[in-house]
């Protein structure tokens, strides 16, 4: 099995999504329950699994282009078939999940086993039947948008008018319709002329989830800039700014790179969005851009290893996170294959692990605690005893209920919440 | 990754064994630490990789960390001391090939003179196409970060580096040429053999052997600027997957 590198649940939930280094695709769908087994609801099951992507080479600089899928967004669903938008580095592709369960059988020329018939043996016309067979999942590439991104894509986001999405790279936004693919509209360009005086770049874009004019794009400065639509068709000049001042006490040379945006994601509800840096999550209220409304720690005890990090590359390491269904919870991933939830209204925060010691199928999983310093109790596990290689990079929360999927390099673990 | 470590400070004859930041009983000083994260900084930026294209967020912070350090630097005038360090001695006899390779072409037609690793003065003369020459020619100095991040960036634009690097190898090549034999030994003599590893590394990488030219010019790395070995070794990367393009386009 490959890394995980992307984790998406359908509008329904559904459906959930994930992709790996090797451009592979795989969707699991939901249990229904069922009266002969009562527990299987809740359970996902493999769906459908296609290569969405292939490595390919750049002849002209010479480089390989990978296939690792950096991000799946689902489209609403609109008939029986789902669709998703699916990218690597450098290109999107839509793909039709659609589902077969009958076949046609009867025909008049040819065979059930497809050989063709002796027309001198047909003394009958016959209309052919829809027979029912083994259900078949076939995912088809409907669409593939190439050629617009010089850069490597990091973010895709469809937009509420369900019909348009935008792709951003590290220089540059670009807005396509979801039926052409031999034109898309750049709507944000940060590349300098000069790209020796390049000093920051697009790290995140994603569009309102009802204002369909609406994006934001986050910085490898720490800001984010809210952009409408309807003021330009260039949107360079943002009509709202994001950013918190910093805090002059604790800058240092590590200061630029840990507040570098690696996720962004609007509420369920439009009101507010979510901003992921190295060490903290934070919660703006779109209204107020000066500093955010609220500002949770994920794993502050690092501030201290932050050369250390720098020096393993760990400080570069992109983590997302996401809301639940209500906007009231927020989940993110840290190491040694912790995640963490933080709990908007009693400000009470968990830490969870995703391993296959620690969670036996239907256990409940036990809060973990990093030790900080002095001395450790029984359960917690020390700084200096942190798996830095066994990251959560990728979560995602049910749209409706509270189940989460999370992906831990290669494995891909889901919880719910206990079923009394 | 190949990332070299910090380097750890001996205080009184004590070695220390644990590896950790925080288990370093003698924390060094404020500006050995700023100097190791700079010099970590650099190799970072010039270990790219020779198959997939760099990471740009990471490349863009890091150059940062390094225009950052060098500005604190400069305030401090340990900049200064750095620079008169390096042109205390005979420019001639050293070569910071780093800086013809990283300068891109406008800078080298403005003939900039900013303080940056590795000092000589030079009366620039492209001379594009031209083969191993005679006339004598030193490098003039460019502020590194610039090179860097024209290093970086200028993977967009094969054609540009074409240009650059074909004038860069010229003037290694004539500065080579007008070597003499005394002078030679004595470059060798200078050879810090600390970076071999390095070079061993790095040369691993190149699998162009049509560059042989640049495992000659490995040997002349100036050992008191680290930060010149490393550029060189970066550019000497840069070089070799140029003249790929070059040869198989």
């Amino acid at each position: 099995a490959d890394i995980i590198s992307t984790v998406e649940f359908n509008y329904s939930g559904d459906l959930l999504a994930t992709g790996d280094k090797g451009g592979r695709v795989v969707i699991f769908q939901r249990e229904q329950e069922s009266k002969s087994r009562p527990l299987s609801r809740g359970e996902y099951n493999v769906y459908s699994t296609f290569q969405s992507h292939e490595p390919e080479f750049d002849y002209l600089k010479s480089l390989e282009i990978e296939e690792k899928i950096n991000k799946i967004r689902w489209l609403p669903q609109q008939n029986a078939a789902h669709f998703l938008l699916s990218t690597n580095d450098k290109t999107i592709k839509l793909w039709k999940i659609s589902e077969r369960d009958k076949r046609a059988e009867g025909y008049n020329l040819k065979d059930e086993d497809g050989r063709l018939r002796d027309p001198v043996r047909i003394k009958e016309l016959r209309v052919p039947t829809l027979k029912p067979m083994d259900l078949m999942v076939e995912a088809s590439p409907r669409r593939i948008f190439a050629n617009a991104h010089t850069y490597h894509i990091n973010s895709i986001s469809v937009n509420s008018d369900y019909a348009t999405y935008l792709s951003a790279d590290d220089l540059r936004i670009n807005l396509w319709h979801l039926e052409i693919t031999n034109r898309s509209f750049n709507i944000v360009d940060i590349k300098p002329a000069n790209m020796e005086e390049l000093t920051e770049v697009i790290t995140a874009a994603e569009f309102h989830p009802q204002q369909c004019n609406v994006f934001v794009y986050s910085s490898s400065k720490g800001t984010i800039r809210l952009c409408d639509m309807r003021s330009s068709a260039l949107c360079d000049r943002h009509s709202k700014f994001f950013e918190e001042p910093e805090d002059p006490s604790s800058r240092s040379f590590f200061s630029e790179i840990i507040s570098s945006i690696s996720d962004v994601k609007f509420s369920h509800n439009g009101r507010y969005m979510m901003t992921r840096d190295y060490l903290s999550v934070k919660v703006w209220d779109l209204n107020m851009e000066n500093r955010p409304v609220e500002t949770y720690q994920v794993h502050e005890y690092l501030r201290s290893k932050l050369c250390s990090l720098y020096e393993n590359d760990c400080i570069f390491d992109k983590f997302e996170c996401c809301w639940n269904g209500l906007d009231s919870t927020i989940m993110t991933g840290s190491y040694n294959n912790f995640f963490r939830m933080f709990d908007r209204n009693t400000r009470r925060d968990t830490t969870l692990e995703a391993s296959r010691e620690s969670s036996k199928s239907r256990a409940i999983l036990k809060p973990r605690k990093v030790c900080t310093g002095g001395k450790r109790k029984k359960d917690e596990i020390s700084v200096d005893s942190l798996d830095f290689n066994k990251k959560i990079l990728h979560t995602a929360w049910h749209p409706t209920e509270n189940f989460i999927a999370v992906a831990a390099t290669n494995n891909l673990y889901l919880f719910q919440d206990k079923v009394n | 990754m190949f990332v070299r470590g910090l380097k750890r400070k001996c205080f009184d004859g004590e070695e220390d064994i644990e590896g950790t930041l925080a288990g370093i009983k003698a924390i060094p000083s404020y500006n050995l630490q700023r100097q190791s994260l700079l010099d970590m900084s650099l190799v970072k930026l010039q270990l790219c990789h020779m198959l997939v294209e760099p990471n740009l967020c990471r490349s863009v912070l890091i150059a940062n960390t390094v225009r950052q350090i060098q500005e604190e630097m400069t305030q401090d005038g340990t900049w200064q001391m750095i620079n008169t360090q390096s042109t205390g001695q005979a420019s001639l006899d050293r070569l910071v090939s780093t800086d013809i390779l990283c300068r891109s072409s406008r800078e080298q037609a403005e003939g900039k003179h900013v303080p940056g690793y590795g000092t000589f003065n030079k009366d620039f003369e492209g001379d594009q196409g031209q083969d191993s020459s005679e006339t004598m020619s030193t490098a003039s100095s460019v502020q590194a970060p610039r090179n860097l991040q024209s290093n970086i960036w200028e993977m967009e634009n094969p054609q540009e580096n074409k240009g650059n690097f074909q004038k860069s190898l010229d003037q290694i090549f004539e500065t080579l040429e007008n070597k003499s034999p005394n002078s030679v030994e004595d470059l060798f003599s200078e050879v810090d053999n600390s970076y071999y590893d390095l070079d061993t590394m790095l040369t691993g990488m190149m699998s162009n052997t049509k560059m042989g030219h640049c495992d000659a010019l490995e040997t002349f790395s100036s050992p008191t600027n680290t930060a010149s070995n490393s550029n060189c070794k970066s550019d000497l990367n840069e070089l070799d997957h140029i003249v790929e393009i070059l040869v198989e386009s």
